[in-house]
């Protein structure tokens, strides 16, 4: 059985060295403004690329639109 | 009109709760304002609130304002409304730009935090200060209102304490501000999702 994470609950296929980066691209998310938890912890924007995503992970991204 | 008179008919679990709970809220716009009447009626013992905008014509079709208010401090506008309400609230209000430096110790006492801005980068900028300094206490953000209609495309995610209320996907379109009720509905879930959260909390710690 392949490896997977959750990303806002859909279940994902994981690869070996998958970046923030690369699940956003995976997920066609491209918002101009996110906010990305990864295992509950905050990623900021400058770490997308270097932060990898171990398998079993839990991703929350939201999007974030003005409006209040 | 004294204490006991004023909080009749109140929950007798939840209420004592939410009296001794202290709310922040970011911004006194169409979210914050109307969030911080509902907190304060349903007896929310305090609240803080910032903003740096004076109350326009433009907000009265969505914001807790009244004509009489066009050109006052939106906190100092808002406090006046809210005691006209509750007299019995504590209010903190701060009529200044919040930003990652002011922001935690203005928020210092709050337990919850209700995320009230307008732009996107605004909301960015509350998320990463909160979660850097306060990574446990509640945040309970906006994203997604523009428009009318679709009431149940509006939800509720969360994770490890930050809760998004919104669609995620209406964007604002040039030149037409958010309408009164989605605006509403999606203030009225944070109020709503933040007395859950206290009353909550309280019962984990008993």
């Amino acid at each position: 059985m392949s490896k997977t994470i959750e990303i806002n609950g859909n279940t994902v296929d994981w690869q070996e060295g998958m970046s923030v980066r690369d699940a956003m691209k995976l997920m066609n998310y491209t918002f101009p403004m996110l906010v990305i938890k990864l295992n509950g912890t905050l990623v900021s924007k400058s770490d997308y690329d270097s932060t990898t995503i171990p398998a079993g992970a839990e991703l929350m991204v939201v999007h974030l639109i003005s409006g209040g | 009109m004294n204490y006991q008179d004023y909080f009749c008919e109140r929950d007798p679990l939840a209420f004592p709760q939410w009296q001794k709970a202290v709310v922040g809220i970011a911004g006194a716009g169409g979210l914050g304002s109307n969030a911080a009447i509902l907190l304060a009626r349903a007896g929310i013992g305090k609240l803080i609130i910032a903003d740096f905008d004076i109350v326009s014509v433009s907000n009265l079709n969505r914001q807790a304002f009244n004509l009489d208010q066009i050109g006052e401090p939106k906190v100092e506008a808002l406090a006046a409304n809210i005691r006209r309400v509750n007299p019995f609230i504590q209010l903190e209000i701060h009529c200044c730009r919040l930003n990652p430096e002011n922001i935690p110790g203005i928020y210092a006492q709050a337990e919850v935090m209700i995320e009230a801005f307008d732009k996107a980068l605004q909301k960015q900028m509350l998320i990463e200060t909160w979660l850097s300094h306060y990574p446990g206490k509640p945040l309970i953000c906006a994203s997604g209102l523009a428009g009318f209609g679709r009431s149940d495309e509006i939800r509720i995610e969360h994770q490890n304490g930050l809760f998004i209320v919104g669609d995620q996907s209406s964007e604002l379109q040039e030149g037409i501000s958010p309408i009164a009720p989605r605006v509403m509905i999606v203030a009225a879930m944070q109020a709503n999702l933040c007395l859950e959260i206290i009353s909550k909390a309280q019962k984990d710690n008993t």
